[in-house]
């Protein structure tokens, strides 16, 4: 029954893309791709085809489903463009396969055929919605961690003299990867002064400041000093308003300024004696300030 | 543009900041200042966060309303967690039972103009307004 089946769809398989084809325009599956063109999807949809037909001649032992899916992915196409299509070929490869038989005699055999074609459907269907879902967790995982690289770097700028600037949002795992880095940069850099940047931080709120005093504190465990630089006057405002206490530690307005406090603190200056030494550290300034 | 214009579910830490953001957007689209969009993000951020924190689930809905002026924000945070014990202990500077700053409620209070806080065994809806001026 099964191989009759078979057959019959590879037999008839011309007519089904036909068939198959104009049910997705019914269907609306390109409307998905609105800002795509109807060439792209056309081509799509006749590579998924394809797919199909070459995973029923193999019984479903081809890579390419595989690929399909992780191009549907990279497209940046729904999973609804996957389930969908799958679904019109069943109903579009039930009927060709009635048609073709003529008359169904019972229920038994209608039964059979459904029962048939779901065989032959569901896995690849199954095994398509399983490779676009690791596709997308993998995608998402790979971002976790890209975002992570750059989520609390610490720079060491002079002799003595370490920045950490913060840009977005410090949620409760990256409060702890600040933490971590900021003390293990302050040892491994020797680090006398370190100044936390926060102009790239949209919202201080008291879970914010709270992480940040807490840091603070422990670089002044281990014999350092924290400047906090970057307070955005509507920042400050907040902050002021939140109640929140930040005398323990020097604050300033931008990095330019917490650099100059952390130049006097290490007992260095910023001279103008030697002319090229003078431009050297106003270079360094400068390029700071543009970050 | 009255009524509820937005309502955003807390479930997971990373909600606070979808939160956030729309409060700003609306914000924003009133015609807040930026110093006042920085005081309704930061009070949205403590409010989401006590949901998250305290009654891990709830929501914050945004809805335009009128008043003492024509335009204001209100922002109402619901949960359906095990509440507040003491209210006006959790409204004194410095008091936390979670090891924080303690500073989130009443720093909603000062942040916002209008505040308002029911809670019970059965959850906690607190309701902010700031007033367009």
């Amino acid at each position: 029954m099964e191989k009759r089946l078979r057959n019959i769809i590879l037999g008839h398989s011309d007519q089904i893309i036909k068939n198959w084809l104009v049910k997705l325009d019914d269907n609306k599956v390109t409307e998905y791709g609105s800002t795509i063109s109807q060439e792209a999807i056309e081509q799509t949809n006749r590579e998924f085809v394809n797919v199909i037909f070459s995973n029923i001649e193999n019984n479903g032992e081809s890579n390419d489903l595989q690929e399909f899916s992780e191009k549907i992915v990279n497209l940046g196409w729904p999973l609804g463009y996957l389930t969908e299509g799958m679904q019109a070929f069943r109903s579009v490869a039930i009927r060709t396969i009635l048609e073709d038989i003529g008359e169904t005699k019972n229920n038994e055999e209608f039964l059979s055929i459904m029962e048939g074609v779901n065989d032959w459907v569901d896995p690849i269907k199954n095994r398509l919605i399983n490779e676009y879902s690791s596709n997308w967790t993998n995608i998402v995982s790979l971002q976790k961690v890209a975002l992570q690289e750059l989520s609390a770097p610490l720079i060491p700028v002079m002799e003595g003299i370490t920045v950490m600037p913060l840009v977005g949002t410090i949620d409760t795992d990256r409060a702890k990867l600040i933490m971590e880095n900021l003390l293990n940069g302050v040892i491994k850099n020797n680090a006398e002064v370190v100044l936390i940047d926060i102009t790239g931080v949209p919202v201080v709120d008291t879970m914010v400041a709270h992480h940040i005093i807490q840091a603070a504190e422990a670089v002044r465990l281990v014999g350092s000093q924290c400047i906090l630089v970057g307070i955005r006057p509507e920042i400050a405002q907040t902050i002021v308003n939140l109640g929140i206490d930040l005398r323990n530690f020097p604050t300033k307005s931008s990095l330019q300024k917490g650099f100059r406090t952390a130049l006097e603190m290490t007992g260095a200056k910023v001279v103008s004696e030697s002319e090229s030494e003078g431009d050297e550290i106003e270079n360094i300034l400068n390029s700071i300030e543009k970050e | 543009m009255k009524g509820t214009l937005s309502n955003v579910p807390i479930a997971k830490e990373l909600d606070i900041v979808g939160a956030r953001q729309t409060g700003r957007n609306i914000a924003t689209e009133l015609g807040f200042s930026s110093v006042d969009q920085a005081r309704i993000a930061t009070a949205i951020s403590e409010l989401a966060r006590n949901i998250y924190l305290y009654a891990k689930k709830g929501e914050i809905t945004f809805q335009q309303v009128e008043g003492v002026a024509p335009v204001g924000l209100k922002i109402i945070a619901k949960d359906n967690g095990p509440g507040i014990k003491d209210i006006s202990k959790s409204m004194i500077d410095g008091y936390s039972t979670s090891g924080g700053l303690g500073a989130g409620l009443p720093g909603v209070k000062r942040l916002m103009d209008d505040f308002d806080i029911m809670s019970s065994d059965e959850g906690t809806t607190i309701h902010v307004i700031k007033w367009l001026r």
